[in-house]
């Protein structure tokens, strides 16, 4: 019997795999020239990965000086940077609208309301609980700006890339890459060979030194609060930094996630285990 | 309900009074003590997984469906609240969208099962063609659903799928038009495509509640396929086969659970994170995975309704094979031909989602060099072919022709030889 449970489970297990293989490869492609994704090892990554929150940090300060000028995210509140799990998580407020550094990202950003007085359309600083705003205010004039091209909101770009992170990643890192004769190039658009069809209508957006990282204070493995140096900011780093600040806001519950999926798995498994016990003594007198 | 003699006494007034007037009790009595033959294995327990399964979704639907907004510009940003600030809401939409792919795992090992063991046969026809329907509502009901967060996939999926009705003849232009409200897929759609997919579980619900009935009626097969004769062939269900089943439980919601907190978007595309976009085909339409079969199939022939003829034909023998396989033997642990053939139509059952998957003019790697050799169009044809094959040229000649190996008397000298002086069953 042992030995008729062990062939379900491996046929189980084997119909899964062969289905997900089947996805990937199908997900997979993407990409044109000789160009090699460099795959990196995300912090977020593995049974037990976290997001590197001093990543993250300076993330969204490069999402909000660079990126910000034409990408929105609008999924996104200001307070969901205070949440826990999130780069700017700070345990003295668990409520996130008193963290003081979301409220002063959010006072950093102008958002459109309406005069409750006079009915008039006014411009107030942000508060935690405002959602990003968008950047354009129709997708004609996004288009307008950008020759042609829409840039795509970010909230959830890590997800919706068959790469994920390392396509970000590389797609930021990409466009110093020689280009192919074959790829031909209009106005407007640049190559990056992580594209599908190598062009993209994005001139490259990083650049040696472009932000300026400050020394920030952060929580470390152990959970001490700790300096962390600013780093160059070459734009591997930014380009690392911002995908990690991306990662986290396509998936801002990875880590409540893991650590539930942790206890889960455990208390199947001695329950599993239980059972197996109860089912041997139940089935003890029966030839089966 | 059950075809066995009850054995329940009411012991108190109260029950005595309610058994005369509504025996549900004795119901639930007979259910916990209906004779299973001994010698059920694994294979048997992915019944009362899909019951959970079930269970599983319609509870997480009925909580999503509280927050689910089924607007064209609110759907895609409300399953994004669900997900970022509904307590919970991060746990339960992913556990409806794997337990979806979870339930077709299920389910299909369940038909497998049931294709080997000749669980469709005599008396069993009438619990197959329930348990066919069944899937054909799950099938609806998962392509409904899949259109609800209204990502790029949902959407163009949701158009290609709804298009070939457009080839029906005649009416083909106006019967789509009536399912998609409109020219279409919009608003209008997906608003009912939501009541759809809230109406059908509760559909599949009643339909497992009739599966059941006609399981006690005709009682269970088993996988030597021999029917149990005497009391030593069976077991009590509780407590033998509910201790089993709960063991199988929890080793499926391992596999679960690994799915849903460590690789909740492994079985989902990437292109659903995109808000739907009219305008915007993508580059590769695909189904979920569990539909990728089917959709080689489809795919299969370039006539667009041969092709959708075809897949309807692909379930539609499934209703009919108790009828085409003219086999008396239902085990194929007796049929070493017929073993050969099946686990061969397994095999291409994995190559038609493989086509499914992939963009039919590309080459079959291994089976192609440079342009030359085989491409996936030709393969899923090959394996369409085969699918067909085996249900209506296989399975009706072979059991005409092939000589069965003997079969035991009974399923207890089956276990215990024909010594059968082995350890008394108690029989509870
Ligand atoms: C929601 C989906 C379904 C549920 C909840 C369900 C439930 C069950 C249960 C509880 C059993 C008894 C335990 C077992 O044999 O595993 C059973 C048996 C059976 N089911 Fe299903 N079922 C479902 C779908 C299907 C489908 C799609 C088919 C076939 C097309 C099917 C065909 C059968 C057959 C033939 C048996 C009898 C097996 C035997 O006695 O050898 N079921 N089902």
């Amino acid at each position: 019997m042992a030995l008729k449970m062990k062939t379900a489970i491996l046929t189980g297990a084997v119909t899964l795999v062969a289905a997900i293989s089947g996805l990937a490869y199908a997900a997979g492609g993407g990409g044109t020239g000789d160009y090699k994704m460099e795959h990196k090892h995300w912090h977020f990554k593995g049974a037990f990965g976290t997001y590197d929150k001093a990543a993250a940090q300076r993330g969204y300060q490069v999402y909000r000086e660079v990126c910000a000028s034409c990408h929105a995210l609008k999924h996104l509140s200001f307070r969901h940077l205070g949440d826990k799990g999130a780069p700017f998580y700070n345990e003295d407020f668990p409520n996130p609208n008193d963290n003081p550094l979301v409220k002063n990202f959010a006072a950093d950003w102008t958002i459109e309301d309406i005069d409750t007085e006079t009915g008039d359309v006014i411009e107030r600083s942000g508060i935690p609980a405002d959602k990003f705003p968008p950047i354009y205010p129709n997708e004609a004039a996004a288009r307008a700006g950008n020759g042609g091209g829409l840039p795509p909101d970010l909230s959830v770009i890590v997800a919706a890339r068959g790469g994920g992170a390392d396509y970000l990643y590389n797609l930021m890192l990409a466009y110093d890459s020689p280009k192919p004769d074959d790829v031909e190039l209009t106005p407007g658009l640049y190559y990056n060979p992580v594209m599908d069809g190598g062009k993209i209508s994005m001139a490259a957006p990083l650049s040696d030194g472009l932000v300026e990282y400050a020394p920030m204070m952060v929580k470390n493995d152990a959970g001490e609060m700790v300096e962390v140096a600013a780093p160059e900011a070459t734009v591997e780093q930014m380009a690392a930094d911002v995908t990690e600040f991306l990662a986290w806001s396509s998936d801002p519950k990875l880590e409540q996630r893991k650590s539930a999926g942790f206890m889960t798995m455990l208390y199947l498994l001695i329950l599993a285990v239980l059972l197996w016990f109860s089912y041997k003594r139940v089935w003890k007198d029966v030839e089966h | 309900m059950s075809g066995h003699p009850s054995t329940y006494e009411p012991k108190y007034a109260a029950t005595k009074w309610l058994d005369h007037r509504l025996p549900i009790i004795r119901m639930g009595a007979d259910f916990m003590t209906f004779p299973s033959p001994r010698n059920l294995n694994y294979w048997y327990t992915f019944g009362g997984i899909l019951t959970l399964c079930l269970v599983s979704q319609i509870i997480t639907g009925i909580i999503l469906a509280m927050h689910y907004v089924p607007h064209t510009e609110l759907a895609f940003e409300s399953v994004q609240r669900i997900r970022r600030d509904v307590p919970f809401g991060w746990l339960l939409q992913p556990m409806h969208a794997v337990g979806a792919s979870m339930f077709f795992f299920a389910v299909y090992v369940h038909m497998f099962r049931g294709l080997y063991y000749g669980s469709y046969k005599a008396p069993r026809e009438v619990l197959w063609i329930i348990g066919c329907l069944i899937y054909l509502v799950m099938m609806a009901t998962g392509f409904l659903g899949y259109t609800l967060p209204w990502g790029q996939m949902s959407f163009w999926g949701a158009t290609v799928i709804t298009g070939f009705f457009g080839a029906v003849p005649v009416v083909g232009e106006s019967l789509q038009q009536w399912l998609l409200g409109g020219y279409a897929v919009d608003n209008a759609t997906l608003n009912r495509f939501f009541a759809l997919h809230y109406l059908l579980p509760f559909v599949i619900a009643a339909l497992v509640g009739v599966h059941v009935w006609a399981l006690h009626h005709v009682g269970q097969n088993n996988p030597i396929g021999i029917t149990p004769k005497t009391k030593k062939d069976t077991l009590s269900f509780h407590p033998y086969y509910t201790v089993k089943d709960a063991f199988a439980v929890v080793v499926f919601l391992l596999i679960f659970a690994f799915f849903l907190f460590y690789q909740p978007d492994a079985l989902g595309h990437a292109d659903n994170y995109i808000e739907a976009d009219a305008l915007k085909t993508p580059p590769h339409i695909v189904p979920e995975w569990y539909f990728l079969p089917f959709y080689a199939i489809l795919r299969a022939v370039p006539d667009k309704l041969a092709g959708i003829l075809l897949m309807l034909g692909a379930i539609a023998v499934l209703f009919v094979l108790p009828w085409l396989d003219t086999s008396k033997v239902r085990s194929m642990r007796f049929r070493p031909v017929a073993r050969g053939f099946f686990w061969i139509f397994l095999f291409f059952c994995f190559i038609l989602g493989w086509c499914g998957a992939e963009t039919p003019d590309n080459m079959v790697p291994f089976l192609s060099v440079g342009d030359k050799g085989l491409n996936f169009t030709w393969l899923s044809r090959i394996a369409t072919f085969y699918y067909f094959a085996y249900f209506v040229i296989i399975l009706p000649i072979l059991g005409l022709v092939e000589k069965p190996k003997d079969r035991p008397e009974s399923i207890t000298k089956a276990i215990l030889g024909d010594s059968s002086h082995g350890a008394a069953v108690p029989a509870e």
